[in-house]
């Protein structure tokens, strides 16, 4: 996704300005054309994969008339690309339909659901920063050492452990043996009618209402799951932050900062990690974008009440609606993620901004 | 061969290092051989080959292997047993059956899937790849736009909503990861085309009236080759895993088929009092990933040593 990297540096002001907005229309092109993509995608699966989206509604006991009717009520008796213009529109108003299973809009559905999948990504994208940079430093420094093949291998294990056995696994021995955390789901049942929630993350909201207890009970429901999330995260970030130090620490500057006299300490932490927190930033955006999507299959496991419970209870009935519906949304916040960090990069690197 | 008799071993080695190559075939077979002494050298990498080698004989030898059947179970004296049962080492299920029978005949559909993904995935990720790299252009800016657009994407929810508009099925689930997973291949296939796309064997190609087609099929393909394996083999864990997951929710192999993924979700229901049902599986699966991700770490190390430094 270029933006503006590769414009030679003009120099006189008029032209700045106009490397910026050929920077700018560019973007804004990848905006627009990704998520048409995701719409033509999401288009293409819920209306010309079934064989007939009609009988999908109504059943195979409908009669003719019915079915005629139906036909023309969704559109379908139109061209396809009218028909998906038609989708363009409901989708842009907010309207994805409406979920069989639980009758409401699927827009309101998620947005009733989504902060319970955004509270458990967040918290585990906070477990894997704060464990997962310090082991990539580590590695790095001490290169080929036992710590860095423990840390490899700690990384490795990540990228091949099936997030939802591991949550199983983890349930067995921190649920029903150790008994240290709490049943799944989100809170207690006896705190799940008297707690009234703010801004949906539950951990945020009793600690601003100062109800400890709840706050409490909360953490003992989203520590499990949260810190599963986070080791996967753990395991992309250390790695990557790993190679970036490596990068750095073979730089001059480096040597330059070690013959000053300086202390080991200030320059790993203060001068490399300084350099290499660049691309990390992208790194941890990705690895939070790619938690989201994670959490589908943690969610279940631990009856979280997110948006991956709500995909695949609707899968499991049928309601493509639902299930088209969430699709989106992830799939929106996905991208956006992700040309966030792309932005983030080039904000933050003064070597790829426009002179 | 101009091996000499008296040290044959040692004649063999320096003909397969020699620096002057008097044939083709030699200087394939001696690239291919210095692959191999560094890929050998990385202890973790053999015992991912290791593993995945094992994969592929039991895959191959599962009717020798299986002490029982894999779908049929015995209702009335074999319920799940506990592992180290005699006759049942790694216990049995809800319908007694054999786990370690159903392993053994998951580890074919496994296999099956990732062959198949990296059998439809790869291949079209070279295509748009080196066609793009290769045209330029408008073509090349359509093409990559489009590439962008699917690797923007999350996989596993696309590979699910897939799976679930094309119904429950292997076959499906096969499709529906392979949809999700050209995307990086097309990249790494642009990337190395545009290395060598200006080189001079290209324009001496060209000279003697190659076609395009030509050129890319014959000339720019094999360049991608060496960098596309080793990033398909890398990716060969998380095909494994997605497909676990699909059929963990349902939407792979359908029961009876002994699915790992699915055999989790169906240990699921007892895993606080019989643990092993919905462990064993998921130890399976973690020990192949594990495998195609050494073997993958090892392959990247060894035919291109610049990046292994790091």
């Amino acid at each position: 996704m270029a933006m503006a990297g590769t414009v030679q540096a003009p120099r006189s002001s008029q032209a700045r300005a106009r490397a910026w907005l050929l920077g700018f229309l560019r973007f804004a092109t990848v905006i627009v054309t990704t998520y048409l993509g995701l719409l033509a995608v999401t288009f293409f699966i819920g209306r010309v994969i079934p064989i007939d989206p009609v009988l999908a509604v109504l059943g195979d006991h409908a009669s003719a008339s019915a079915i005629a009717q139906a036909r023309r009520e969704m559109g379908l008796d139109l061209p396809l690309w009218q028909q998906f213009l038609l989708y363009l529109r409901q989708v842009l108003s907010g309207d994805l339909g409406t979920s069989v299973l639980t009758t409401n809009p699927v827009t309101t559905d998620i947005v009733r659901v989504f902060p319970a999948t955004l509270e458990l990504a967040t918290f585990g994208t906070i477990v894997g920063v704060a464990i997962g940079i310090p082991l990539g430093v580590l590695a790095a420094v001490r290169r080929g050492s036992l710590a860095d093949q423990v840390v490899r291998l700690v990384g490795l294990a990540g990228y091949s452990i099936p997030i939802f056995w591991l949550a199983l696994v983890g349930l067995l021995f921190f649920y029903a043996r150790l008994r240290w955390v709490a049943f799944p789901g989100r809170i207690d049942v006896a705190y799940e009618y008297t707690f009234t929630p703010i801004t949906g993350l539950y951990l945020v909201d009793a600690v601003i209402q100062g109800q400890w207890d709840v706050a409490w009970d909360v953490f003992r429901h989203i520590v499990l799951p949260g810190c599963l999330l986070g080791y996967f995260s753990l395991a992309y970030v250390s790695r990557m932050t790993r190679s970036f130090m490596l990068n750095e620490l073979g730089q001059e500057y480096i040597v330059a900062a070690r013959a000053k006299g300086l202390a080991e300490r200030r320059v790993i932490w203060r001068h490399a990690l300084r350099n290499a927190a660049v691309p990390l930033v992208t790194v941890v955006v990705l690895s939070y974008a790619s938690l989201l999507e994670g959490s589908v299959l943690t969610e279940i496991v631990f009856s979280w009440p997110g948006i991956g419970s709500y995909i695949t209870n609707a899968l499991q009935n049928a309601d493509m609606s639902a299930v088209l519906g969430g699709t989106l949304i992830i799939g929106s916040v996905f991208i956006a993620l992700n040309l966030l960090s792309d932005v983030l990069y080039r904000a933050l690197d003064p070597r790829t901004r426009v002179r | 061969m101009s091996a000499l008799p008296a040290a044959p071993r040692q004649g063999r080695r320096a003909w397969l290092l020699s620096n002057s190559p008097a044939s083709r075939l030699q200087a394939r077979l001696g690239r291919a051989y210095m692959v191999w002494l560094r890929f050998s050298a990385n202890g973790l990498a053999v015992a991912g080959l290791a593993i995945i080698l094992l994969l592929v004989l039991v895959a191959i030898f599962a009717g020798l292997l299986a002490p029982h059947s894999p779908t049929l179970g015995d209702l009335a004296g074999a319920r799940l047993l506990p592992p180290g049962t005699p006759g049942y080492l790694l216990g049995t299920d809800d319908q007694g059956r054999d786990i370690l029978s159903r392993l053994i005949y998951g580890s074919r559909l496994t296999l099956f899937v990732v062959v198949l993904v990296a059998v439809i995935a790869a291949p079209v990720g070279l295509l748009v790849g080196t066609v793009a790299g290769y045209a330029g252009g408008w073509l090349d800016a359509v093409l990559m736009r489009i590439t962008d657009i699917f690797l923007a994407f999350p996989k596993l929810v696309l590979a699910l909503a897939f799976a679930a508009a094309l119904g429950p099925g292997i076959e499906n689930a096969v499709i529906a990861i392979a949809i999700t997973s050209w995307p990086p291949y097309a990249r790494i296939a642009r990337a190395e085309t545009l290395t060598v796309r200006n080189s001079d064997y290209i324009a001496a190609v060209r000279l003697v009236g190659a076609s395009p087609w030509r050129i890319v099929l014959r000339h720019v393909m094999p360049m991608c080759l060496s960098s596309l394996i080793v990033r398909v083999t890398l990716d060969m864990a998380g095909i494994i895993l997605t497909a676990a997951g699909l059929g963990f929710l349902g939407l792979g192999a359908q029961p009876p088929t002994p699915e790992w993924g699915a055999m989790i979700a169906s240990g699921r229901r007892f895993i606080l009092d019989q643990w092993w049902v919905a462990t064993m599986p998921g130890i399976a699966i973690f020990v192949v990933s594990l495998g195609f991700n050494l073997l993958g770490d090892g392959l990247r190390d060894a035919l291109d040593p610049k990046e292994g430094a790091q």
